[in-house]
């Protein structure tokens, strides 16, 4: 078990492993993804309050939770690095940064839009979720422009890794922002007893699992392209790419 | 034609789940295209690199 684990923090080990496991996760990702979609925008009934906006629920909460989830594996790659000086780990990190920023945009732009109907305007700012979700999207461009202001891989590394662990304290606050303050957006639903229709959740569940599936499938592939790029004068991706089958 | 209107919120839904679809399509579609750009610019350096040797 630690041997196999080990090994996945070589880049070559990495570099083909990922290759392989990439589309094994995009395929059931996507499949799910499809499923879900139907379920919640065609089969379950529409919330009693809200109509049919609900259904927005379905492509919003995964978002939002990916937006939050991919922090995390930033943040904490970027110390593992930091503390145990694993390269890969440092690339993990660097790669997970556009999809989280992609994410985080697509949370409050679906948020924003649900809030229309439903609030009565597009934006508030003085909603501590909404304000939390946006500065977790600055968080994310100054993560990225601060990598990309360092030439030296290594210092930007180190530099990103300290901004991305202070950051955690804005996860904690966008979490827990509708229980601490009186805020527009509603308090925890998901995980709530009682506060869905068995259905809804279900389809909900679905399309988290594959948005999660995917959002493995696509940062695999940025780790890869990460790895390649910093591996670059090394040996094994010479002879990976000057061999006569090629690499990918 | 009324599953595709949702009440009155068709407007609403149907953007965010072409929206979602974009942003999706977009960063997966930026990643291949990075790992493409990566992968020829190290294939060209070292085909230079063996052309000289």
């Amino acid at each position: 078990m630690w041997k196999w684990f080990h090994q996945l923090a070589s880049p070559p080990h990495f570099y083909r492993i990922s290759a392989i496991l990439s589309p094994w996760l995009a395929v059931p990702g996507l499949l799910l993804i499809a499923y879900g979609t139907w379920q919640g925008l065609f089969v379950v009934p529409m919330d009693y309050q809200q109509g049919d906006a609900f259904r927005i629920i379905y492509v919003h909460v995964p978002s939002a939770y990916l937006s939050l989830m991919a922090y995390m594996i930033m943040a904490t790659s970027g110390g593992i690095g930091l503390i145990w000086r694993i390269k890969l780990a440092h690339a993990v990190a660097a790669a997970a940064a556009p999809i989280g920023a992609a994410f985080t945009f697509l949370a409050l732009c679906t948020g924003s839009i649900w809030g229309r109907p439903m609030w009565g305007t597009w934006w508030e700012w003085g909603d501590p979720r909404m304000m939390s979700e946006l500065i977790l999207l600055f968080l994310y461009f100054g993560y990225m422009a601060l990598r990309s202001a360092i030439d030296d891989t290594t210092k930007a590394d180190k530099a990103s890794a300290v901004l991305a662990l202070v950051g955690i304290v804005n996860v904690v606050i966008v979490h827990f922002s509708v229980e601490w303050w009186s805020s527009l957006h509603q308090g925890q639903t998901v995980f709530k007893k009682g506060t869905m229709d068995a259905d809804m959740k279900a389809a909900l569940f679905v399309m988290i699992i594959g948005f999660t599936l995917l959002f493995g499938s696509m940062l695999l592939r940025r780790i890869r392209t990460e790895v390649l790029y910093r591996e670059r004068r090394t040996r094994w991706v010479r002879e990976m790419i000057l061999s006569p089958e090629g690499g990918a | 034609m009324d599953a595709f209107a949702m009440g009155d919120y068709g407007a609403y839904v149907w953007s965010c789940v072409a929206l979602t679809l974009v942003i999706v399509v977009f960063t997966d579609w930026r990643a291949r295209l990075r790992h493409k750009r990566v992968y020829r610019e190290i294939e060209v350096r070292l085909k230079a690199l063996e052309d000289r040797e």
